[in-house]
């Protein structure tokens, strides 16, 4: 019975989410362009299929993943674990916390490769550019970016420096990148920023951050547990690019011995 | 037409169960992440082992039905949209229905919800509003249509730049550049959230419908490339928030 009601609970606030698009699609689509919708049974039916399947998807991880997600986010990040004390030593160095470097990588890869969202947009790129962009090479280019980010971003909460350094750093490097990469890759990998992070991915890296910044000695909550989602969005950019330069530059290489034979 | 059926309906069947497959096959990571971390590397049980082993269940079944919804319903939705407004030839109507798929989808987005509230809490702490719960409500919800604009916005602009053709990297690094030369003035407090909030807006729903929409617009445009023209919407809708909240941060100060 309980499941029951956090099901239908969790079905509301799905269909909560997404009445504000409903309501703009139908709004349109009667009064602006009264063109019909080839097959809209179809369409309408696979509107339905991505609501249940979404409420589906949040209710389980919401019962099986998120919570033990998060526990373990604070436990690792916890000076009983870390030092094996109540409290953090004073002469705590960055190199105590390698288990939540690991963790943050490991888990900001395997939300990723999870993430609907990401999901979608490599299924559309594989078929947009006729078989060119691999669907898993572009998902697995942009969780390595978000393993990084991560891994870069907890670093950071445990030495206290300044986000806008390494964010600034990151961007330098995707511009850098941009005058080098394919062009055709260039659009796919400044989008790839903003799709990693959603459903799967946030509730868990946000966990982590504020874990951190909670058990530090120094360390704000408010101020310092910001700043991770921020890393998971740069990095693929700068991923994805360097995925495409690198199929390019193989490419390029196996041609040339083609060519030498 | 009963054998015909039966095919039918063993087809869709295969498919589904296709579906799942690929769906194990894309969980595989977070369950094996987990369960070493909790049993190598923290050394305890999994508590509940019954409920995790359940709602697994409902994810892998719910990932399955949702890529079966987007091939079936979200991606020919935004297509057939899409190529509606070309022919209809209206670019003020295209316009406002971009700007208003990025208002709408991003005013009632849960992860931005509690974004914005706990930036409340930080602009109280570092006195640039009063800390009364009214003065925090609004700050709050100020900030909300704050980001629900500069999404709009930007799939406004972007809608611009698939038609015009322009390359998405000018605009972007130009952004980039505005973002830092914003920081060095923005009030440190608000300098994480506004990055954060970059990344929140973007939820599950709106990444398909908008991917589809500039793939959809770019292929109905004949000089447009779906690929290089059609991808970048995403892009601006989580650059443009990161500078419309430093300004907000800048300019609110209750």
């Amino acid at each position: 019975m309980n499941l029951i009601i956090t099901f239908v609970h969790t079905l509301g606030l799905t269909v909560k989410d997404v009445l504000p698009v409903i309501f703009l699609l139908i709004f349109f689509q009667l009064t602006i362009l009264r063109r019909s919708i080839p097959n809209w049974k179809r369409a309408v039916a696979g509107f339905v299929f991505v609501l249940l399947g979404l409420t589906f998807f949040l209710y389980g991880l919401e019962t099986a993943l998120f919570p033990i997600g998060k526990i373990m986010a604070i436990q690792l990040s916890s000076s009983k674990f870390v030092f094996n004390t109540a409290n953090v030593p004073s002469n705590a160095g960055w190199y105590a916390y390698g288990w939540v470097y690991v963790f943050g990588a490991l888990i900001g890869f395997a939300t990723t490769v999870a993430e609907p969202a990401l999901i979608a947009v490599s299924y559309k790129a594989h078929e947009v550019s006729r078989g060119g962009v691999n669907q898993w090479g572009l998902r697995l280019a942009v969780a390595t970016g978000v393993a990084i980010g991560v891994a870069i971003g907890t670093f950071r909460i445990v030495t206290g420096t300044p986000l806008y350094i390494y964010i600034i750093a990151g961007y330098a490097i995707v511009v850098i990148q941009t005058l080098f990469a394919p062009r055709e890759i260039i659009p796919l990998a400044y989008d790839s920023g903003g799709i990693t992070t959603s459903t799967v991915t946030v509730p868990l890296i946000a966990a982590l951050g504020l874990g951190l910044s909670q058990t530090i000695p120094g360390r704000n909550p408010l101020m310092d547990g910001f700043g991770l989602i921020a890393f998971a969005s740069v990095f693929p950019i700068i991923t994805v690019m360097g995925y495409a330069q690198i199929a390019r530059w193989s490419v390029v290489r196996n041609l040339r011995i083609a060519k030498e034979k | 037409m009963k054998t015909e059926l039966l095919k039918h309906s063993s087809k869709a069947l295969k498919g589904f169960a296709l579906h799942i497959v690929g769906a194990c096959r894309d969980l595989a990571p977070i369950i094996i992440v987990i369960t070493i971390f909790q049993l190598a590397v923290l050394r305890q049980p999994f508590p509940q082992l019954m409920d995790v082993f359940v709602g697994l269940i409902f994810v892998i079944l719910g990932l399955s039905i949702f890529v079966l919804g987007l091939e079936m319903g979200l991606f020919p939705i935004g297509e057939a949209m899409a190529e509606a407004f070309a022919y209809k030839g209206s670019l003020f109507w295209l316009l406002l229905f971009g700007f208003g798929l990025g208002f709408s989808t991003t005013i009632a987005e849960p992860a931005l919800i509690s974004v914005t509230k706990e930036a409340a809490v930080v602009a109280a702490n570092g006195q640039y509003i009063s800390s009364d719960s009214s003065a925090m409500q609004s700050y709050a919800m100020g900030l909300r249509i704050t980001v629900a604009l500069s999404v709009g916005i930007a799939i406004f602009i972007g809608l611009i730049r698939i038609l015009k053709g322009w390359p998405v990297h000018y605009l972007i690094i130009g952004g980039y550049v505005i973002v830092m030369i914003m920081t060095a003035f923005a009030p440190p407090e608000i300098v994480g959230i506004a990055y954060d909030s970059g990344g929140v807006t973007t939820s599950t729903v709106t990444v398909p419908l908008v991917t589809a929409l500039g793939v959809g617009l770019a292929s109905t445009i004949r000089e447009r490339n779906p690929l290089i023209d059609g991808f970048g919407l995403i892009a601006f809708a989580s650059l443009l928030p990161i500078v419309f909240v430093m300004a907000y941060g800048m300019l609110v100060k209750g």
